[in-house]
């Protein structure tokens, strides 16, 4: 039995290193401090039944074994022989292994892309514009004393992003509001209780349904000292009930609200009762809050850059959080999803200056989303081979992508037989990151985090950096005696041509 | 390994007092020796060129967190300067936020081998090493951000310098740092809850300490430790109006801690920090008292971090002074605080000659490079790339060797810059043998690297050859020749392998190392639960994933110091 501490978790965005792991004859049999997510993955998804234990392809419709050897050169031929390939995935990846892809991409001058693009690639866009003031999680912990959450679940999707960064943590400056929280639920659950009470004694009659506003006025809490949390979203979640208030918006309607709380923030007036559904007396007091606070902190989720206006509900966010700067401290960012899509966009970022959807064909790296992205590509049907590693676009992707993706070969690396795995025409077994081999990852705050190897992987399985340096060198392998070939039959053509050339003029002076 | 001898050159090495005798240099086994077998060795025929020791950097911003985010917000920077991949050399793209192999090919190119990264945040660590691994051809080190790190300051505050040195150097080892980084001290405490301090004796908010205690506090803790470097502190008040006078209180302050004549301190782009005026409006230069003072005192060395004409990023772990230049410009401005220890921002920024107070700040850092009497003590940088990339580094030697250089650009400048400069005063125009001094010779001793910066037995194999023949050339009056020679060596020797050559990559199998220090204190800083514990309260992440392991450095160059303390 081993125990490991401070292990990193290789799943969301908040990367919570603090894990600790009981390992028994390889096998992860207990996992401490994690999340039921976590949990899942850590002590019981990672053996999953589905796990890819050998290489495959496809031959006469049927996945088949092969050897490894095999499928690296089969891999390599497809990516060689493709004119323009798209290297796509990277987010559930090491650096290191992201690394190499960039110079596969290079190698090949093919397209890379990440996962970015389908999820916050418009926050992207819209720093790109007007930057963004940002700070580390810790950061936010002791100091933000109002914590708002726009367009993001966290209670689902970053389970404890709440616990271990922002409300109900303990800071320098700022205390923890768990306290109070326990005794909101309390009061809740009395509440509750007396109505399903009075309901069994038929007393009970529902609260009429709200016509037009379904928005509470904000309490006088928000106003108050200490920390303080405000959900803004289109309906209530779990994370909007732990909030002090709960805002909810008209979907599509989150550029009219931030623009409407720019104009407040800025001491103009507004000359309409309602921006949004929301009256502007409640954003008055939303305004005041943010001005008043002493660090106020924006997290935005897919809500935003999603939804109609993209990346310009970003920028609009960011030019407001601009705008707070000049009344008190402020700062924003995006919740980013998968443990290691902010990794994609930095390591991508230092070795060709773009974060996402660069395209290599020219010989040098260009950047355009809308063009290099995966589903543009894909619609359009430009590329003519793909190799996704560590993401399942299978899943995930609209149905004309993936049309588009399957008239063409398919290269694939994941763990397990998930969706992109089973169309895969090359399919390759690969470890799971952060519990089979170590490697970094860089939470969404950008700070880089050593994930740790806890169990060995099944025998013959390699590693997503060694996987691509292998592939590399074949690619190389392959070009390098294709350009030989050219060169030889080029050469022998040219003497050809001599020998035909010097006969012509024999032949000429033959006749003169 | 190839034996090089370099035959014939004008050989320009200020350390050991050589200024352009023709000799031969000899290298084996990447380094310089007395001689190599003439038959065997690879001859590289210099007579007619000046022969320099490979260029040292003593602060420029390559690599990191701060310096990527400024490459991923900027696409619109890279598309006019795109690098195409060749057989050798990888893609990229460049101008003034280079990505990282660019980087390394474009300062070889120019006859650099070392460069130091100006800063970066200790949380951010592995993220500087891991761009430093892919930046070829190039020694480089990197300076941590601990003058507002809470264990400083509170160990400061209590008065224990020595506890403080220990966390000092836990932090060197732990980071793979060179020497103790210092930005606006207690400034970016402050800019936690959006303040700044002001002057050397404002109070730091919830710390009971001043800007004054930091810096003597860690100065005296460098010394404690025995680093190499002396402290590198970018100074209170930065880039504001007037902030010279800051400049020369920080300097005051720190006189009577240097006991034996040497340098305790080293200001960082003190052209940001030498603006005099009471407002923008009345802006001028601050250049005369600052070099005044430079000229009676021996315990400071400077960089320049002058301004070019063009488009660049600034960057900084200065977050309050990002935040002014984004009130002033309205740019698109990134702020990146760090828990526990640290500020960042980000604008991009055009300097423009018909600016007026772009124009002074052009001459303020030339003014202060030629008014130093002694090379020893300013050397060239551009804090690239704040004042400008450092690919205009060419551009500023010929400014600093030749007074027509100048006059050609300052005619162009702005009226009121061109009413307020000192440089039609200043007739001094810089020898090789002190361009020199300021690129290398100067920087490698400020760095304590006894083995960079010159070419006598025993250095590095690191040299520069330039298409400058001293005989035959004024370089003042012909100083476009010996710009364009700056731009592009013509041969670049790194580890005793030719790597560049005409302005051409030619070997790209040298990773370059990276330097850092490994200081042994004779007491260790003890981390026992009690301090774990308390780890777990200041960051967000744990004690076990914080430090730097050795894998994140691919070719590493440890120097080891026995610590005082
Ligand atoms: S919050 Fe995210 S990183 Fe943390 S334990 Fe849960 S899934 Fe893992
Ligand atoms: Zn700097």
């Amino acid at each position: 039995m081993t125990e490991f501490k401070s292990v990193v978790c290789p799943i969301c965005g908040c990367l919570c290193d603090d894990l600790e792991i009981t390992v028994e004859n390889n096998e992860i049999v207990k996992m401490k401090n994690g999340c039921a997510v976590c949990e899942a993955k850590m002590v019981y998804g990672y053996k999953s039944e589905e796990r890819i234990l050998k290489p495959m392809i496809r031959k006469d419709g049927k996945l088949v074994p092969v050897t490894m050897d095999e499928a690296i050169h089969k891999a390599a031929q497809i990516l060689v022989d493709a004119k323009y390939p798209l290297l796509y995935g990277w987010s559930s990846s090491t650096n290191e292994a992201q690394r190499i892809g960039v110079e596969l991409a290079e190698e090949l001058g093919s397209t890379l892309d990440n996962c970015a693009s389908i999820c916050h690639g418009p926050s992207v866009m819209a720093t790109q514009e007007i930057g963004i003031p940002t700070a580390t999680l810790g950061q936010i912990r002791h100091r933000a004393d109002l914590i708002v959450y726009w367009a993001c679940n966290p209670w689902t999707s970053h389970p404890r992003h709440v616990e271990r960064y922002t409300a109900f943590t303990e800071g320098r400056f700022e205390k923890s509001e768990w306290k109070n929280y326990m005794l909101k639920l309390k009061g809740e659950t009395g509440k509750k209780k007396i109505e399903a009470a009075s309901k069994r004694l038929g007393q009970y009659s529902p609260p009429p349904r709200p016509q037009v506003c379904m928005v509470d006025a904000p309490p006088k809490s928000i106003q108050k000292m200490g920390r303080k949390m405000i959900v803004v979203d289109v309906r209530k979640t779990k994370t909007a009930e732990a909030a002090d208030y709960f805002l909810q918006v008209e979907p599509n309607k989150d550029y009219e609200i931030f623009s409407a709380l720019r104009c407040l923030v800025n001491d103009q007036e507004l000359d309409i009762d309602k921006v949004g559904g929301v009256p502007v007396d409640y954003l008055k007091d939303v305004a005041d809050a943010m001005i008043n606070c002493e660090f106020g902190a924006i997290f935005f989720g897919l809500g935003l850059t999603q939804s109609l206006g993209r990346f310009r509900n970003i920028e609009v966010a960011i030019a407001l959080t601009r705008d707070l700067n000049r009344r008190t401290k402020f700062v924003i960012s995006p919740m980013r999803g998968h443990f290691n899509v902010t990794g994609a966009n930095i390591v991508f970022a230092w070795q060709t200056g773009y974060p996402y959807a660069i395209d290599f064909s020219q010989g040098y790296p260009q950047y355009n989303p809308g063009e290099f992205t995966i589903n543009d590509l894909l619609r359009r049907g430009d590329n003519d081979a793909t190799l996704v590693i560590s993401s399942d676009p299978g899943a995930h992707f609209p149905k004309s992508s993936m049309q588009n993706m399957m008239k063409h070969p398919l290269i694939t690396i994941n763990p397990d037989m998930n969706a992109i795995s089973r169309l895969g025409d090359v399919v390759f077994p690969a470890q799971w990151c952060g519990i089979e081999y170590s490697g970094t990852a860089y939470r969404m705050d950008s700070v880089p985090i050593p994930l740790k190897k806890v169990v060995e992987p099944p025998p013959g399985i390699l590693n997503d950096q060694e996987l691509l340096e292998r592939i590399l060198n074949e690619v190389r392998a392959i070009k390098a005696q294709k350009t030989e070939v050219q060169t030889k039959v080029k050469g022998e053509v040219r003497s050809a041509a001599k020998t035909v050339k010097k006969t012509a003029k024999r032949t000429k002076r033959k006749v003169a | 390994m190839a034996e090089i001898l370099v035959k014939n050159g004008f050989v320009v090495d200020p350390t050991n007092k050589i200024d352009g005798e023709k000799m031969d240099i000899a290298i084996k086994d990447g380094k310089i020796v007395k001689k190599v077998n003439e038959r065997k060795a690879k001859i590289i025929d210099a007579s007619g060129l000046t022969v320099m020791a490979g260029g040292v950097d003593i602060h420029s911003h390559i690599a990191g967190a701060e310096v990527n985010m400024g490459r991923l917000i900027r696409p619109e920077d890279h598309y006019k300067d795109a690098v195409r991949k060749t057989k050798l050399t990888r893609s990229g793209t460049g101008y003034s936020i280079p990505s990282t192999f660019v980087t390394g090919y474009r300062y070889s190119t120019m006859g650099y081998t070392t460069v130091m990264n100006g800063s970066f945040a200790p949380l951010k660590a592995k993220h500087v090493h891991e761009e430093l691994n892919d930046i070829p051809l190039l020694d480089k080190g990197t300076y941590p951000l601990l003058g507002d790190w809470w264990f400083v300051l509170e160990n400061l505050a209590k008065g224990d310098i020595e506890e403080c040195a220990r966390h000092v150097a836990w932090m060197m080892q732990s980071t793979k740092g060179y020497a103790i980084k210092v930005v606006n001290p207690g400034g970016l405490e402050s800019w936690g809850f959006g303040h700044n301090v002001h002057s050397i004796d404002d109070q730091v908010p919830n710390f009971c300490i001043t800007p004054r205690e930091i810096v003597r506090g860690l100065i005296k803790v460098d010394k404690m430790l025995n680093l190499p470097h002396t402290i590198h502190l970018h100074t209170n008040n930065l880039g504001q109006p007037g902030n010279y006078k800051t400049t020369l209180d920080t300097m005051r302050a720190i006189e009577d801690l240097s006991t034996d004549g040497k340098p305790v301190a080293h200001i960082t782009h003190i052209q940001f920090a030498s603006f005099a005026g009471d407002d923008w409006g009345k802006f001028r230069s601050g250049a005369d008292e600052i070099s005044k003072y430079i000229n009676a005192h021996n315990h400071i060395t400077l960089d320049m971090g002058q301004v070019i004409f063009t488009d660049t990023t600034t960057m900084t772990a200065d977050g309050p002074f990002e935040y002014t230049l984004y009130t002033l410009s309205g740019h698109k401005w990134v702020n990146s605080d760090v828990e526990t220890e640290a500020s960042g921002g980000i604008i991009p920024f055009t300097y423009k000659k018909n600016n007026a107070v772009n124009a002074i700040q052009w001459s303020i850092g030339l003014e202060i490079a030629l008014l130093v009497k002694d090379p020893w003590k300013i050397f060239m940088t551009t804090d690239h790339p704040n004042g400008g990339p450092f690919m205009s580094y060419p551009r500023v030697l010929a400014w600093l060797m030749s007074k027509k250089a100048r006059e050609a650009t300052l005619k162009r400048c702005h009226k009121k810059a061109q009413k307020k400069s000192l440089l039609p005063s200043i007739d001094r125009e810089l020898s090789l043998y002190e361009l020199a001094i300021v690129t290398r010779a100067g920087t490698a001793k400020a760095l304590g690297m006894p083995n960079k910066g010159h070419l006598g037995v025993g250095a590095d194999g690191d040299v520069a050859i330039f298409n400058i023949n001293p005989e035959t050339t004024d370089i003042a009056k012909k100083y476009k020749a010996v710009r364009k020679a700056f731009k592009e060596s013509v041969y670049t020797i790194k580890d005793g392998k030719i790597v560049a050559k005409d302005g051409e990559v030619v070997d790209n199998t040298t990773p370059g190392r990276t330097m850092w220090v490994d200081v042994k204190t004779k007491q260790p800083c003890i981390i026992n639960e009690e301090m774990k514990r308390k780890f777990r309260e200041y960051w967000s992440i744990e004690y076990e994933n914080y430090p730097v392991s050795d894998h994140y450095v691919k070719v590493s160059d440890k120097l080891t110091v026995e610590a005082s303390v």
